[in-house]
């Protein structure tokens, strides 16, 4: 048993620090400390950069421009990328779809799609959820019918994030109503310029615009775009959301955050003092920090037997990573809110755009711990977490 | 980086695993509870049979070199089968003192009694109004000749009542809360003007309280510095911190799946209870609690090498915040969910409770320690 990371460990991390450093435009670090949403064009701008680099998708395989790094090497990476911090390259496209494609795909689909999302040239959004078929995805019922050389698609997706940005959409159809739920659905390919479909944006409890409805009406996508095989859907989509394990316990960020809430601790008063120095905050701060702890070294067990046993076996910890990470993130948004009290009320017209400069720090913090309620709900509920760790590990 | 066990101790946990499996289930707890002092001369003789006893002990001292996870593996196990033997009062907390304290003579004068099983320690530390500050030392130890004359009242000795020496905390100068002034000082249990009350503590372990009444001792008996022991015994109870972490994870880990196989079997309404989906929650809440604590008892043992003490405390420190909370949160909800049979002194899962409450408490509890993390330099 061994904590510390190799030399060439350290050296890498060092590199990709060095990177991150040196080629993270300020201002999007800066939207980001601050809880900002970024523009379009910023997120493209830094994904092209780290494409450059070689690092825009890094855990693919290396024939579709992977870097063919360790387990640890993963880690490290999105570590830094979160603390840096930076924008994590597009999940909907690079964790997503693409491990799809490349595993399930036909030849055509690797090589028309799989550069344009290394590239950014396409920007993916997800269609799974639909407002009947939340945790229940299987229901699911928006409608792909054969019709010559033609699929038609009717139905409805929703919570589907910035799709006002997106070019492409991977969408989750009923191809057959007369089986059992998940043995009828197809993963399918659509361009979003086609004919029939609308995005109407969802304006979320921060006041935010990064979700959205996406409706469907007889729109015509050709055959090809059908993914593996017909009615095998779910099959994908289970190892769509089971290949993003480790990622989401978003340690990196939960860490940047506890900087800045140190930060802002140590210059907002309260009794004369810095909030920072209140015992009863301190300790508030000192049990986060012990959860984030314990799940780093989680995160990092799940790490090390992926890399020493290969991702075939999940560890049982790995179920724990959605929780914790979730919960934690959530934590840490309520001590920026504790740290500034009465400031947090002021709520910025503008948005976050740009637009309105004359709002200070504290305008993004209440938002932010609005809109991180979301990540307890998101990629299957922490409920639907619990049923996972109650069927797969304790056997129940 | 890796969590992976060496070949070496892969074969040092089947062996004590394999020990423990034939001997140590909850009936034959029952019995060894009954022997004289309250634990198994039987079973500490197969313990040091196996290696066990001398397990941290360098091989010039007779021992075998095993490192803090060595230790961790040893000590899961003992939690998981609830060992009432002393080997965190005798090996890891005793043999800590003569390791990193202990002259070439003091070593050979004790080491090897450890290492055969053929006598047991207890370290005598907690005073009326200590409660965890380790600096907190109100007993005296007063120069005459070359010796030290010690007076003073020390409470819940773990081992107490059948230790045959005694590490003893008292003061040899400064005030009653002073960092400065602690001696560390080795006490035969005979010696004269030692008395003991022994009792058995609520999850079956056995302490006494001692009394040191002019108690004579010579200049051999002393661990280390006499004017400054305290940086020796905060060291010696990290370690024992870290031990309890282990204890406490296996423990857990047991009364889970105790707790799991329980639910599966137990019908209500007629069907296993264990198909209730709030139960089933609780349970799943129970494995996070239980593999966070895990995590953390790991990072508690790699700092037992940390070069750097404030570092080292500082992590041993979050990990006992963990092990208390996931501990009290793993150990109620087993009763409950066990409903009735959890509330009997019958079924084994009450005693794990009972060890893992125990251990919150010893050492310094949650907010104890909360409070020395939040006064460190981060984790993060």
């Amino acid at each position: 048993m061994d904590l510390n990371f190799t030399k060439e460990e350290i050296a890498f991390r060092d590199e990709v620090r060095q990177f991150f450093k040196d080629n993270v435009p300020p201002e999007t670090r800066r939207k980001l400390q601050e809880g900002r949403h970024l523009s379009k064009d910023e997120m493209v701008t830094w994904w092209r950069i780290l494409n450059k680099k070689g690092w825009g998708v890094s855990h693919w395989p290396k024939e579709y421009g992977g870097t063919g790094w360790t387990s640890v090497q993963h880690f490290i990476f999105n570590e830094e990328l979160q603390m840096a911090p930076a924008p994590q390259p597009l999940a909907f496209g690079v964790s997503m779809v693409g491990p799809v494609i490349y595993t399930f795909g036909s030849e055509a689909q690797k090589k028309k799609y799989l550069p344009r999302i290394a590239t950014v040239e396409d920007w993916w959004c997800q269609g799974f959820s639909e407002p009947g078929s939340g945790s229940d995805l299987a229901s699911l019922k928006t409608k792909a019918e054969r019709k010559g050389d033609k699929w038609i698609v009717n139905g409805q997706k929703t919570w589907t994030t910035l799709a006002q940005h997106a070019d492409m959409i991977f969408c989750l159809c009923r191809t057959n109503s007369n089986v059992k739920k998940q043995e009828g659905i197809s993963f399918i390919l659509i361009d979003m310029k086609t004919k029939g479909i609308t995005v109407r944006p969802i304006q979320t409890i921060d006041g935010g615009h990064e979700v959205n409805e996406v409706f469907f009406d007889d729109v015509e996508v050709p055959l090809e775009n059908l993914v593996g095989e017909e009615n095998k859907g779910w099959d994908y989509a289970k190892f769509l959301l089971g290949n993003e394990r480790t990622g989401i316990a978003r340690v990196g960020v939960s860490k940047e955050r506890i900087r800045r809430i140190k930060e802002l601790a140590g210059k907002v008063e309260s009794g004369g003092k810095p909030v920072l120095q209140d015992q009863k905050f301190r300790e508030k701060l000192a049990a986060v920090e012990i959860e984030l702890k314990a799940l780093e070294l989680t995160q990092l067990r799940v790490v090390a037997d992926e890399g020493k046993h290969g991702k075939g076996k999940p560890n049982p910890a790995s179920s724990v990573l959605k929780i914790k990470g979730s919960e934690i993130q959530q934590a840490t948004t309520e001590l920026l809110m504790e740290v500034i009290g009465p400031f947090a009320a002021p709520y910025d017209i503008h948005g976050d755009d740009g637009s309105n400069e004359t709002m200070d720090w504290t305008a993004q913090i209440a938002p932010s711990y609005f809109n991180n309620r979301k990540v307890s709900i998101y990629g299957g509920s922490n409920e639907i977490q619990r049923n996972i760790i109650t069927k797969a590990v304790l056997g129940l | 980086m890796d969590f992976d066990l060496t070949e070496e101790q892969r074969l040092l946990k089947e062996s004590v695993d394999g020990l423990l499996a034939d001997s140590y289930d909850f009936e034959n707890r029952k019995k060894y509870a009954k022997e004289k002092g309250g634990w198994s001369k039987a079973v500490w003789s197969k313990l040091a049979e196996q290696g066990l006893l001398g397990l941290p002990f360098s091989e010039e001292d007779g021992g075998f070199g095993g490192g803090a996870v060595e230790t961790m593996i040893v000590m899961e196990a003992l939690g998981r089968a609830l060992v009432l033997e002393p080997y965190l009062a005798t090996v890891v907390i005793g043999g800590g003192f003569l390791r990193h304290g202990g002259s070439a003579a003091q070593k050979a004068a004790h080491v090897p009694g450890i290492v055969d099983g053929s006598k047991t320690l207890a370290f005598a530390q907690l005073e009326k109004n200590s409660r965890y500050d380790l600096a907190d030392v109100a007993t005296t130890a007063k120069k005459k000749g070359d010796g030290w004359i010690i007076d003073g009242e020390k409470f819940v000795v773990l081992n107490g009542e059948t230790a045959d020496t005694f590490i003893v905390t008292a003061r040899t100068k400064g005030g009653q809360r002073d960092r400065n002034g602690i001696g560390v000082f080795l006490v035969p249990a005979n010696a004269k003007g030692v008395s003991k009350k022994g009792y058995p503590t609520q999850d079956g372990l056995h302490a006494a309280d001692v009394t040191f009444t002019g108690v004579e001792v010579g200049a051999d008996a002393v661990l280390g510095d006499p004017g400054n022991g305290l940086p020796l015994v905060e060291q010696v109870v990290d370690d024992a911190r870290i031990a309890l972490c282990a204890e406490a994870v296996g423990a857990m880990d047991e009364s889970l799946k105790t707790t799991v196989e329980y639910i599966k079997t137990r019908k209500q309404f007629g069907v296993p209870i264990g198909s209730f989906q709030v139960l089933q929650h609780r349970a799943a809440d129970m494995f996070v609690a239980l593999e966070q604590a895990r995590s953390m008892a790991m990072f508690a043992t790699m700092a037992a090498d940390f070069d750097d003490a404030k570092e080292r405390a500082n992590a041993i420190a979050a990990a006992k915040v963990q092990i208390g909370k996931s501990g009290k949160f793993v150990g109620q909800q087993s009763i409950q969910l066990h409903g009735g049979i959890g509330m009997t002194m019958e079924a084994k899962i009450g005693h794990y409770f009972k060890r893992l409450t125990m251990i919150e408490n010893t050492f310094g509890d949650t907010d104890y320690h909360l409070a020395r993390v939040s006064d460190g330099p981060g984790l993060v």
